[in-house]
């Protein structure tokens, strides 16, 4: 009645849709994006970071702790508004993206770094006695089972970075939050806001439940 | 010319020298077994022939006449050097005919089929050509010693180490194990083994080595070394070893 024409009224809602899914369609596209190169940049810091010459592997601590800590919100506004003053000047899409892949790349990282180092010393030998390069031994040897140890944290990460991707919408980016917000003045009730939640559920919900069973699948296959 | 020479090795952890100016000449084809307590440096030794140990500059070992030299060489030196673990180390993610397919395909650019015949002949050659396509989780230890024993064998190495191949495993597997690499002696392989089978070494190998503290203390045929040991500590070894 009173309470779901204010907060779930199917005529706005109906009204707000077609704004809400162009902004949902944004979300996912900055989200995937930002996940994808947030890994390859992870996977190459965490090997720098493991492997490359003493002064690379500390720069590669420094750039994994400094955005580690750096708050996602203040990195995006740096980024976007300060930026410019140095006459580089990125459109929204790109400055979210960037700070979400700098942020996911350095937690991507430990997460890499972590899956590299449970690997047993045993498996590193056995690759160099029988000669295997040490591209061969990475890639053939030591990531396809690392990567069976990172991927519930991996897939942790990447909700992590769709959820904040609806920080994009502080430097007007017509993301999925943006366009609920927008659709709320316009029609002057919070349906909007709510069908955006919901939408933001409907997505990272079962995601959620993969981590779990992930977690439970890939713990006890290895454990014996 | 010695397959593997070894001059003057001396290994240092820290202030602890686990090997103290090790001087050895293996011929082609020989088999060497290494004795020894614990701690005596045995292990060290074969893992500084393909480096897996650094150590001191002013060693040297050469294996076919390459020095084994961190850099390029090294890759050839270990691609003629197959080793054999006491934990075997073969990998998990591969079934056991891609464990034996690897190093033969990246190393040597071997193609697919090719790498899968032989892998296929060796796996037959120790006996458990039937599990080629399980996962080594799946396979007892001796089985899994011997599919690593195929796996260094796919380099067609010209020297295998064995480090305590036998150690890990139940008593019941030793023999499946054992005989395998009595197979392997006489192939013209040059077979280096640390281990703990007096049985073994005194059948099968052509020269026997005491180490205790980092040293060679004792070397010679087994009927001697074994049977009528000169040093000492050999002496002391053996009786702790033979009577328990």
């Amino acid at each position: 009645m009173d309470v779901f024409d204010t907060f779930l009224n199917m005529a706005v809602l109906k009204r707000s849709l077609p704004m809400l899914l162009d902004g949902l369609w944004l979300t996912l596209q900055l989200g995937a994006a930002s996940i994808v190169a947030g890994l390859v940049l992870g996977l190459v810091v965490a090997l720098l970071r493991l492997y490359a010459v003493a002064p690379v592997r500390i720069l590669m601590r420094i750039y994994i702790d400094i955005f580690r800590s750096i708050p996602l919100l203040v990195l995006l506004i740096v980024v976007y508004y300060a930026l410019p003053f140095v006459g580089l000047r990125l459109t929204a899409f790109v400055s979210a993206m960037t700070a979400l892949t700098l942020v996911s790349g350095a937690y991507t990282a430990e997460i890499f770094r972590a899956g590299i180092e449970a690997i047993p010393n045993g498996q590193f030998e056995a690759s160099a006695a029988l000669g295997l390069s040490h591209r061969h031994t990475m890639f053939d040897v030591i990531l396809p089972q690392a990567v069976r140890i990172v991927i519930p944290p991996l897939t942790n990460n990447s909700i992590n970075v769709v959820k904040d991707t609806a920080l994009a919408s502080v430097v007007a980016m017509p993301d999925l939050l943006k366009q609920a917000t927008q659709a709320q003045a316009l029609a002057a009730n919070p349906t909007p806001l709510i069908g955006a939640a919901l939408i933001y559920l409907a997505f990272l919900w079962p995601l959620v439940l993969l981590v779990s069973y992930l977690e439970r699948h890939f713990n006890s296959g290895r454990r014996r | 010319m010695s397959t593997v020479s070894i001059r003057a090795l001396n290994k240092f952890y820290g202030t602890f020298q686990a090997l103290r100016g090790i001087d050895l000449e293996i011929a082609k084809g020989e088999v060497v077994c290494v004795i020894g307590p614990s701690g005596s440096g045995k292990s060290t030794l074969i893992r500084c022939i393909n480096r897996l140990e650094e150590f001191s500059r002013d060693s040297a070992i050469l294996v076919d006449g390459i020095p084994v030299v961190a850099g390029r060489s090294l890759a050839k030196v270990r691609a003629e050097v197959g080793m054999v673990f006491q934990n075997f180390n073969l990998f998990p993610h591969l079934t056991v005919r891609e464990n034996v397919m690897l190093a033969p395909r990246r190393v040597r650019g071997t193609s697919r089929a090719e790498a899968a015949n032989h892998a296929n002949a060796l796996l037959a050659r120790v006996g458990i050509a039937e599990q080629a396509d399980k996962y080594p989780e799946k396979l007892s230890g001796g089985q899994q010693q011997r599919v690593a024993i195929a796996r260094a064998l796919a380099m067609e190495p010209q020297v295998l180490l064995f480090d305590e191949p036998t150690s890990a495993l139940d008593p019941e597997m030793v023999g499946e194990v054992l005989d395998v690499m009595k197979a392997l002696a006489g192939t013209g392989v040059t077979m280096i083994v640390v281990t703990h089978e007096m049985g073994f070494a005194r059948q099968v190998a052509d020269r026997v080595i005491f180490m205790d503290g980092g040293e060679v203390i004792e070397t010679g045929p087994p009927e001697q070394v074994l049977g009528a040991p000169r040093e000492q500590r050999t002496q002391n070894f053996l009786s702790a070893v033979l009577n328990h």
